[in-house]
């Protein structure tokens, strides 16, 4: 019979408690509030380099950044209806492109920081051998599900459809595609063991956490239209100044060396 | 571009397959929720309501995971037919039936334990088995429950998003339902048929909805099923 003020003290303590976490959580992130953040949109195969860029410029200067990723195409779509962010790394330059022409981003900020490369990657268990068949293993009984990006918003996925159309292959093979929303998730797809193949971006391939899941193979560059990859300062940014700072960091030597060693290429200067 | 009825005619075929088969299958879960003395069935309620909590995401990455060859379920499946169930329309079922089982279970379990109790004891009584007072006395009297059960089913399954993102692949007239196709055209900019497409799914799920409602409306005012509802 008492169990019911007992239950009812056990949930008023607890909401108590939760009221003092939230205070004090509250609390410490209006400290942080005076610290500037950039936040930042940016095409899913940045995922791991623009971790590590993050992190190094905020031990530098303090900023700290919020990273959003996604399919170029579909961030471009949300900046376009106002979505707050200050600079958006996309996976091509027509995206950005697009956006200064509508006003939405800065045209004379628009940087091309990297090009990207697509590779063909298969799970570490699969017996299908990549590396030296490449795209031909495609063609193998057991490939049931190919994955790519959506192309009609994912560079990525443009340029495996280009790259299997330049192959002869994309008829023969276009009945077992399956779309990833990006190029992240048509790597997952693979990771997964529900595809047996997949085309993603390089950066995916020899990221720290996929690492060991898999081999890949380099598609040849002359396969696909080159996939320049440009950033560019979004219009709305109510952190001008500070974005202008972050580009200007992108361009040193530094973050060219990280974006190499998560696998892109630097623009021809 | 214009509509993709493709994609409309497989929502509805997915929708219509998803609210059939729960329910007949939430019909017995539904039953032993209603009566049931186990002490800790609550436990099981609240695994038939989880779906609920998870975003449609993380349940539609977990059946991915485990419809793919690394889990046993996966590997059996694959041994046995040959292809994975992820982006088959089989798969998009089974993601469904997860993702909508408490929006039928709970209606059916709501109205099979407002059951009048002297009725289902005075069926026993006169010699019917469990199973004939179930058909005969409990489902009659129940029946707006599971048109409830069977309609919201069927809502929550046209509308539904993120299971299918996850494990859908977006295969056209395979995978890619009305919801998938929408999120593409809004994606690439293409508001116009996006709205077309979003208005023709509301009317659509409306007309159907009001059908289901009116028949249930129907059944109360008339009294047309043999049994009356208990006082």
């Amino acid at each position: 019979m008492k169990l019911v003020p007992q239950i009812l003290r056990a949930v008023s303590g607890a909401l108590l408690a939760a009221c003092i976490v939230l205070t004090a959580t509250r609390a410490q992130s209006q400290d942080k509030k005076n610290a500037t953040k950039l936040t930042v949109a940016a095409a899913a195969d940045l995922s791991s380099a623009l971790k590590e860029v993050g992190d190094r410029y905020e031990t530098k200067t303090g900023v700290k950044l919020k990273l959003s990723f996604g399919a170029s195409g579909a961030l471009t779509q949300q900046i376009q209806n106002g979505a707050p962010f200050d600079l958006f790394f996309s996976a091509d330059m027509d995206y950005p492109r697009q956006l200064a022409t509508a006003g939405d981003a800065d045209g004379s900020t628009l940087y091309q920081y990297a090009v990207g490369k697509l590779v063909l990657w298969v799970p570490s268990d699969s017996v299908l051998d990549v590396e030296r068949h490449g795209m031909n293993i495609l063609l193998d009984p057991a490939v049931k599900k190919i994955a790519i990006a959506n192309p009609q918003h994912a560079p990525y996925g443009r340029a495996a459809v280009a790259a299997l159309k330049h192959a002869g292959m994309y008829d023969r093979i276009a009945d077992r595609l399956v779309l990833g929303e990006n190029i992240s998730q048509a790597a997952q797809f693979v990771e997964s063991g529900n595809a047996q193949a997949g085309f993603v971006a390089l950066a995916h391939a020899i990221a720290p956490a996929m690492r060991g899941k898999g081999r890949y193979w380099e598609v040849p560059a002359d396969f696909y239209p080159p996939l320049a990859q440009g950033v560019i300062v979004l219009s709305h940014s109510q952190h001008q100044k500070e974005a202008a700072e972050f580009l200007a960091y992108i361009k040193t030597a530094e973050v060219s060396e990280v974006l190499q060693k998560y696998g892109f290429t630097l623009p021809k200067k | 571009m214009a509509i993709d009825w493709q994609a409309f005619w497989l929502t509805l075929q997915l929708a219509i397959t998803v609210s059939a088969i729960l329910l007949i299958m939430g019909l017995p879960i539904a039953y032993w929720i209603a009566f049931s003395p186990w002490r800790w069935k609550f436990l099981i309620e609240a695994v038939v309501a989880l779906p609920i909590v998870l975003p449609p995401t993380v349940l539609g990455f977990y059946v991915l995971v485990a419809l793919g060859p690394r889990s046993p379920f996966g590997r059996w499946w694959i041994a046995f037919t040959g292809h994975t169930l992820a982006f088959t329309f089989s798969g998009l079922v089974i993601g469904s039936i997860l993702y909508s089982l408490p929006f039928a279970v709970q209606p059916f379990a709501a109205s099979f334990a407002s059951v009048d109790r002297k009725l289902i004891a005075a069926s026993a009584t006169l010699g019917a088995s469990p199973l004939r007072t179930f058909f005969r006395v409990i489902a009659p009297l129940s029946v707006p429950g599971l048109i409830t059960g069977a309609a919201l089913s069927f809502a929550h399954t046209m509308g539904e998003f993120g299971v299918v993102l996850m494990v859908g692949g977006n295969i056209p007239g395979v995978t890619r339902t009305v919801s998938i196709d929408i999120f593409d055209r809004v994606q690439a900019s293409d508001y116009a048929v996006a709205n077309a497409t979003a208005l023709l799914l509301v009317v659509l799920s409306f007309a159907v909805l009001s059908v289901v409602y009116g028949l249930n409306r129907k059944a109360w005012v008339t009294g047309a099923w043999n049994i009356g509802p208990a006082k």
